[in-house]
């Protein structure tokens, strides 16, 4: 993977890497976000770019597909998911891995999981997965998914793991599964402790990435976009001098910094969602024709070695158009 | 806490035998002694909250949200599939009681049906 060529020009209409940080510059929609000592930062990417690439780890997160939706939101999710793709490809760096937080599916039907797994295959990375409340709809409460992918990271209970790379650990979370009337997601009293024991051993020192689908944080708790027993999990978190929290569900880019813990929800490859509290449900935003690609975005994290920074990149798919 | 293997959708709660019935095996109306309430699914909430229904009546739920719901009993006495867009989901209520449902995918989404004798 160390030798995967950056993208110059191609025939596919995509355009080099600085072609689309200008053009990204140019569009207002490239912000890198730089993470140190809890404070964030942002400037345009094109400044950015003139900084030399980083010799540290750099993966993808791609979010909330929804292969199956069809409604006027977006009548075909596979398109702007291929189209997310060819983004991914042409973006900076050499991705390790990909990322994806969740509703792979929108009903979890298996053909739905074969399309998606079919698409992704296209990027030639290894694909780490956390399942979103679309993908356990099944009769087994999520077992298609626990087949389909708990396996490769050998996952516990609902489907958590962890796994190393680059110094860097990376913990997926499940926080979809088992949910009661009148209540939130919750990640449950097993999962916190494992999650406790998983970074016993660690130094405080290495940089933790949690990922899960709901967020971790209050973003808005009338529409479930919270995780009610988060904090007790950040608990075994804090002693941890980087945390990096990469969400999706929510269908849009949020961040917030808490201390040594920055919070980053992501944008859907499907269709938009509203900001939170704006109409009367969070259902599928439809936005004016021409615009749906504004709102429909991947992301890329970079690890700085040295720097203990992640950077975080949200790209549109209407950065190239 | 929550292994995907222990959930049972047809749970005895509470010492209320209750009549779990898909779709398929409902009643049909005119068996039914209140029959086909109808109760929508829209912008994330169940409307009526709270349906008041003689027992052996039968509710019938439809979806007209963009997003998938469902219908679950916070006893577990009964559970519908996922239901898209325009789909319906009917439950027999034989047994007096106060049955409190929720839909799985957006817990915050909670309704209520009264059995009266």
């Amino acid at each position: 993977m160390a030798d995967r060529p950056h993208h110059p020009p191609d025939d596919d209409g995509l355009i080099g890497r600085r072609g689309m940080l200008k053009c990204m510059a140019w569009a207002g929609t490239g912000v890198l976000w730089t993470v140190s000592g809890g404070v964030a930062s942002s400037m345009l990417v094109e400044s950015a770019a003139a900084e030399p690439m980083s010799s540290g780890l750099n993966f993808l997160q791609i979010s909330d597909t929804h292969l199956g939706f069809n409604k006027a939101a977006n009548p075909d999710p596979v398109a702007t998911l291929h189209e997310s793709i060819a983004h991914a490809k042409a973006l900076p760096g050499n991705p390790a891995f990909v990322i994806h937080t969740g509703d792979i599916t929108h009903l979890s039907k298996p053909e739905q999981f074969d399309m998606a797994d079919q698409i992704l295959k296209d990027l030639n990375l290894p694909v780490f997965h956390v399942p979103g409340e679309h993908d356990t709809l099944d009769d087994g409460n999520g077992k298609i998914y626990l087949d389909r992918y708990g396996p490769m990271t050998k996952a516990k209970g609902t489907g958590y793991y962890s796994f190393d790379h680059s110094g860097v650990h990376f913990i997926a979370l499940i926080n979809v599964v088992g949910l009661q009337g009148n209540g939130g997601s919750t990640l449950g009293a097993d999962q916190i402790q494992w999650l406790a024991d998983d970074v016993a051993h660690l130094r405080s020192s290495t940089p933790i990435v949690v990922f899960a689908h709901i967020p971790l944080w209050d973003v808005y708790t009338p529409w479930g976009w919270s995780t009610s027993d988060a904090p007790a999990a950040f608990e075994h978190l804090k002693r941890f001098g980087s945390v990096t929290v990469l969400n999706g569900h929510i269908h849009q880019v949020i961040e917030k910094v808490e201390g040594n813990i920055t919070f980053h929800t992501a944008r859907s490859t499907a269709y938009p969602q509203p900001a939170p509290g704006v109409g009367p449900a969070p259902g599928p935003l439809t936005v004016p024709a021409g615009e749906l690609r504004s709102v429909l975005g991947v992301r890329e994290v970079k690890l700085v070695r040295g720097r203990h920074d992640l950077a975080i990149i949200d790209q549109t798919l209407a950065a190239s158009a | 806490m929550f292994r995907l293997s222990s959930h049972y959708p047809y749970l005895i709660a509470g010492g209320l035998v209750v009549a779990a019935i898909g779709v398929t095996q409902a009643p049909s109306p005119a068996q039914a002694a209140d029959a086909g309430i109808v109760a929508k699914i829209a912008n994330f909430a169940f409307a009526p909250p709270t349906l008041t229904v003689h027992a052996g009546g039968v509710v019938t739920w439809t979806n007209a949200d963009d997003d998938p719901h469902t219908v679950v009993a916070d006893n577990g006495a009964f559970k519908s599939h996922a239901l898209d867009t325009g789909d319906s989901f009917t439950q027999a209520f034989a047994t007096p009681g106060v049955y409190s449902y929720h839909c799985s995918l957006h817990p915050y989404m909670v309704g209520k049906i009264v059995v009266q004798r």
